[in-house]
């Protein structure tokens, strides 16, 4: 059975997407060691904890996450994960990210309430395998304060606007994905991307 | 467009959902989980679970409550009900909850949503109020927070303890106060309309939606579809929490989401 890996490094909610992963066919388990993450299949980032938090909990595993993905191992950024990808974000302040995407991470617009919690739509403006089988316009389930602006259009997969249009999914090639909202609370459409990325660690 | 979201609340005590559940296909009404997911099937949006056990053993009867529940439900779910301080806090989050709500634990030492949303993040930190209605010429507001009514000038005060304990705190200010601590979202109880079915205080819930940059969520009063229309639209509310309307069977998720989408309130469908 294929592994995923998600990775610990922060406090909150882990069990949702474990359980995910467990429908999904797949063993998931959850760790902050670099052996687990380099012998998973896949690895997901998940949307717990600060951005400060995250970024610290991970750099014990910054070598051994590089080397994954340059050897095209699967990743999905769920929400924090997500915005862990781009290089810098204002949350905390100001904190040096991933930077495996260009760009900045901000905090959404004053006009409206923030955090951004509830279900909104998607519109998927480029095919790609995670969304293979999600109707355009799904509704999904976000919860998060920031959002990332990325410089590279093509790193955009689906959009959604909520006082401004902000990516809701985006990757890098081949298999880096990240969805800003939570695909484990987003019932049988989020399912079908936990299935299509954990379709990919098999492969 | 975001979605208003419809949020049916499940009272449970010692692991078992108490408020008088009446349902059909349902192997047994009494477990929060099996509603869970009946709820879910229903399109609900998300769920509020809130426990009124109230002591030590029943803490753990929670814990199991919210690990079962998690592992069927993929819509996310509140858990409230005697959160005192960040252990209980991390204990359920880990459990599986989505968000905590904390009710009296926050009025007493309010700097606990400060340090529960620097752990944990603002977004699983609901603060639950429990307001009811004082009228300005019985008592002023300490804070001056005043609405013009049908009865004239009132305001609304703060209760703890399920609803037992007045103090005295003006509920617009202590939802502002709340959010600049920072809290994720309100779950605002009218204690008025509590248990009548006869409609969310729609003036207190547009107060407090109007007063802060956080979502609120309407409780108490609903009755039928209508009641919760109002208070999305006229009450500006984010989301609609519900008990006894969906717990007898008298209206489904699913006819309300339809009812307010044929009068244009966005919803998931």
């Amino acid at each position: 059975m294929v592994e995923v890996a998600i990775v610990n490094y922060g406090v909150g909610n882990l069990k949702s997407v474990k359980r995910a992963i467990e429908r999904a066919g797949a063993r998931p388990i959850i760790t902050l060691s670099a052996d687990d993450v380099a012998k998973a299949g896949a690895i997901i980032l998940p949307g717990v904890g600060s951005f400060k938090s995250a970024m610290e909990g991970l750099q014990p595993l910054m070598s051994t996450l590089r080397e994954a993905i340059s050897r095209g191992k699967p990743v999905l950024g769920i929400c924090l994960g997500l915005q862990l990808f781009f290089e810098w974000s204002e949350e905390g302040g100001g904190v040096g990210g991933l930077g495996l995407m260009k760009g900045v991470v901000d905090r959404l617009p004053s006009s409206v309430k923030v955090p951004h919690m509830g279900w909104n739509t998607i519109s998927i403006e480029s095919q790609n395998p995670l969304v293979e089988g999600v109707p355009d316009g799904s509704y999904v389930y976000f919860v998060h304060s920031y959002k990332a602006n990325p410089e590279d259009p093509g790193n955009i997969v689906a959009t959604t606007v909520y006082g401004v249009k902000f990516p809701s999914i985006v990757w890098r090639k081949p298999l880096i994905f990240g969805t800003q909202f939570h695909p484990e609370k987003s019932g049988g459409v989020g399912f079908t991307m936990i299935k299509n990325f954990v379709s990919m660690a098999r492969r | 467009m975001l979605s208003k979201r419809i949020i049916p609340c499940l009272d449970v005590k010692w692991g078992r959902v108490v408020k008088g559940v009446k349902f059909v296909n349902l192997r047994d009404a009494g477990d929060p989980a099996e509603l869970a997911v009946y709820y879910e099937e229903q399109e609900a949006d998300e769920l509020v679970f809130l426990d009124i056990t109230a002591s030590y053993e029943g803490r753990k009867t929670l814990i199991d409550v919210v690990e079962r529940t998690s592992d069927v439900l993929s819509i996310p779910f509140t858990v409230g009900g005697g959160v005192r301080g960040i252990d209980d806090i991390r204990d359920l989050l880990c459990a599986g909850a989505d968000k905590v709500s904390i009710n009296t634990a926050a009025v007493k030492n309010p700097q606990l949503v400060k340090e529960a949303s620097d752990i944990f993040g603002s977004q699983c930190i609901v603060v639950a109020i429990d307001a009811k209605r004082v009228l300005k010429s019985e008592r002023p507001s300490p804070k001056g927070f005043y609405v013009e009514t049908s009865e004239g000038e009132v305001w609304w005060e703060v209760y703890i303890y399920g609803g037992r304990k007045p103090t005295g705190i003006d509920a617009i200010w202590w939802a502002k106060r709340v959010a600049e601590l920072g809290a994720g979202e309100i779950l605002l109880t009218s204690m008025d309309k509590d248990g009548t079915t006869d409609g969310y205080d729609i003036e207190l819930t547009r107060a407090v939606a109007e007063a802060v940059n956080i979502p609120v969520i309407a409780s108490g009063g609903a009755g039928n579809p209508h009641h919760i229309y109002e208070a999305l639209t006229v009450g500006k509310a984010d989301a609609a929490l519900a008990a006894s309307i969906f717990h007898f069977g008298v209206y489904k998720v699913r006819d309300v989401k339809k009812y307010l989408a044929e009068r244009g309130v966005p919803v998931r469908l």
